[in-house]
């Protein structure tokens, strides 16, 4: 029993891990209709300027906060310099250009800072409850659903947020009602870029900090997005939830499985998902008028 | 008829000195890259990409060649010309490097490569044309196995190996033992694991409790130290690389697990493990060491130290006195030498392997009872290592070395 509830506690703090980064992969998804395969290393990187602001003296609150400013307006420029000039270059574009973006994040990243592991400090106090979870990934977990919170707010009742959707459902139409499509691009790229800030920032205290930090979360993060519903937020949360836990429970108590299908049951999950429910277990099912 | 006595006697004459040439080319012999003042080794190392923190190994040997060539005049008289390139710790690039120092080059062995799976790249070439790749930077199993790479040898003491010294170290030290063994899912991690069970024999099934694997890209393996921990072991044998090994770390603390807790030598590291895990969590983690500890001020005084640190200030005045990669490369320049020296002047490919396996060898900055010994059939030098146990500062020596032999 106490077994089971260790390993169920801790599938849902490495699911509040992929939560995390599932959050910002939605958000990019929202605002440019693609994957973004360059999310996890933007956020490695964006958890390295913080930690170097901390190293240099910055508390911790200020560097967060302005960790998250700068990644905001850093995303806002890839779309305007790399991504605006290939607006219309088709989809195998856009993938090879992510890609170029995670080798050159990952480069820079351990050219600038090293390879060695580092260690970032969390907000939370240190300890666990009972030994049974960490008090920074019970942080964690309220962190992320503030996160969901905002972004929900953020798209439900704010004018930009709602633009943000009609320009990325329907350019054409939104372009005519007068919402400015191209900008909106450029604030999805900014606001996914501060979320996966946010999503580095508490990841890193978990697992330390190095250029490779996020090559595995990212995987688990799509997983937790696909299987949530790439078009819901709080879908994408509860996915990172599950893959997290059933992660863990199938690892634990399924022999044939092990430890050493962990991963691959992530992946079974997402090949499962878009086989019989293609928009996720909550996401809606979009129509487009012909 | 005078004619042909001339030149039957030129014909004679021709023929004695011919056979004087050959008879002092009997007493020295040479393979390619070899004249009567120089010897050219060649050596790939990662100076740039991921890997190049393991660039000052290199560096630290051809910083020793220059001392031995400067107050030695070389070995035997002949300098040693070592050209060391950068692969970048990419395969294809380590091929493209050594066919060049072999063809073009022509050195006369390989020595000191650094990494797995660029020496695997190059190791069936080197056995193909029969040119020595000597005491490979790396700790894979597979460089001790003269009989069917009779040209490739390796250094360190392998992850097999060290899986066996601590088998021994669990069976001399722990009552009762019930072992939880973590590793990596390839094949450095199998070695280790491996290595231990081939030690423990018939016992390794009650031994050994639990066993569970990670991949690189999981994200943590807590999952599995909570595994680990719920099978009642009392060792637990960590065979992960630094970060998951900083994870464990603190995993192991914060499950106030009460084991014993054994570190492969990969992650044994104060800087890049120890501290990120935190000092104090890492308390009273062994690990096994074979060369000294050269940040700890206790041996400061010691002779193989001191001699260490002036060759430091001497020739290598940019590198860095704290990381034990210095250190690596002068004791594995050290051994080049020997090598070297007890070939004298029969200076042959085959003549270099003869001699690499023929080694006895006992370097002052090696732990003490800790030598480098080979044989025809016996291509792991090192086969002895110390135990020792991280006080949160420093690693303290548990007195006594243990050996598979």
């Amino acid at each position: 029993m106490d077994l089971f509830l260790q390993q169920l506690l801790t599938g849902l703090a490495n699911g509040a891990i992929y939560a995390c980064l599932a959050l910002a992969v939605v958000m990019i998804y929202q605002a440019i209709d693609h994957f973004n395969f360059a999310q996890g290393e933007m956020a490695m990187f964006s958890t390295y300027i913080c930690w170097a602001m901390i190293a240099g003296g910055v508390p911790y609150w200020i560097a967060f906060f302005a960790t998250i400013v700068v990644s905001f307006i850093g995303g806002l420029a890839i779309e305007r310099i790399i991504f605006k000039p290939l607006h219309n270059a088709p989809v195998l574009s856009h993938i090879v250009v992510f890609i170029g973006l995670v080798a050159i994040f990952n480069s820079f990243a351990g050219a600038i800072w090293d390879h060695n592991i580092k260690t970032f400090p969390s907000p939370f106090p240190e300890g666990s409850f009972g030994g049974l979870i960490g008090l920074h990934e019970v942080g964690m977990f309220f962190v992320t659903l503030l996160l969901l919170f905002a972004i929900f707010c953020f798209f439900r009742f704010t004018r930009v947020g709602m633009a943000m959707q009609a320009a990325a459902a329907n350019p054409d139409s939104a372009g005519l009602v007068g919402i400015r499509v191209g900008w909106m691009l450029a604030l999805g790229w900014g606001l996914a870029a501060a979320i996966g800030a946010v999503a580095g920032m508490m990841i890193a205290p978990i697992v330390f900090l190095e250029p490779n930090m996020m090559l595995g979360i990212l995987l688990y993060g799509f997983a937790a997005a696909i299987v949530g519903g790439i078009s819901s937020p709080g879908g994408a949360v509860a996915g990172g939830f599950l893959v997290g836990i059933i992660e863990n429970m199938a690892g634990t108590y399924i022999p044939a499985i092990g430890s050493e299908l962990k991963l691959t049951v992530a992946l079974i999950l997402i090949v499962t998902v878009l086989l019989f429910k293609p928009n996720g277990l909550f996401g809606k099912t979009i129509v487009t008028r012909v | 008829m005078n004619t042909g006595r001339k030149l039957a006697i030129t014909f004679a004459a021709v023929a004695t000195m011919g056979m004087a040439a050959t008879s002092a080319l009997a007493d020295k012999m040479y393979g390619p890259g070899v004249t009567d003042d120089s010897i050219k080794l060649g050596n790939t190392m990662p100076y740039s990409g991921p890997a190049a923190a393991y660039g000052q190994i290199g560096k630290s040997t051809a910083a020793y060649f220059d001392k031995i060539n400067k107050e030695n005049g070389g070995v035997n008289g002949r300098k040693i010309e070592f050209i060391s390139l950068d692969d970048g710790y990419s395969p294809p690039k380590t091929k493209e490097q050594v066919r060049k120092l072999v063809e073009q080059d022509e050195v006369l062995l390989i020595f000191e490569s650094l990494g797995t799976p660029t020496n695997s790249a190059i190791h069936n070439y080197m056995n193909k044309k029969k040119i020595p790749q000597l005491f490979v930077a790396t700790g894979a199993t597979k460089w001790g196995d003269p009989e069917n790479f009779p040209w490739t040898m390796g250094w360190q003491p392998s992850y097999q190996t060290e899986g066996a010294l601590f088998g021994a170290y669990i069976m001399e030290n722990v009552k009762d033992p019930k072992v939880a063994i973590l590793y990596q899912n390839d094949d450095y991690g199998k070695d280790y694991v491996h290595g231990l069970k081939e030690y423990l024999g018939d016992k390794a099934d009650s031994v050994i409790v639990a066993e569970e694997s990670y991949e690189v890209t999981d994200p943590t393996i807590n999952s599995q130290m909570i595994k680990l921990k719920d099978s009642g072991a009392n060792v637990f044998f960590n065979v992960t690389t630094p970060k998951f090994a900083a994870q464990a770390i603190k995993k192991f603390r914060e499950l106030n697990w009460d084991a014993v807790f054994l570190n492969n030598s990969v992650s044994n590291s104060v800087g890049s493990v120890y501290k990120p895990a935190g000092l104090d969590n890492s308390k009273g983690i062994i690990s096994l060491m074979y060369y000294m500890d050269i940040t700890d001020p206790g041996n400061f005084e010691t002779e193989g130290y001191k001699k260490w640190s002036k060759f430091m200030d001497e020739y290598y005045p940019d590198g860095d006195k704290t990381s034990a990669f210095t250190a690596y490369g002068y004791l594995v320049g050290q051994t080049m030498e020997q090598v070297l020296k007890q070939a004298g002047d029969n200076l042959t490919r085959e003549n270099i392997m003869k001699e690499a396996a023929n080694l006895d060898l006992e370097l002052d900055m090696m732990l003490p009872g800790i030598k480098i010994q080979t044989g025809p059939n016996d291509f792991f030098p090192i086969e002895a290592m110390m135990p020792v146990e991280f006080n949160g500062e420093k690693f303290n020596s548990l007195g006594k070395v243990v050996s598979v032999n």
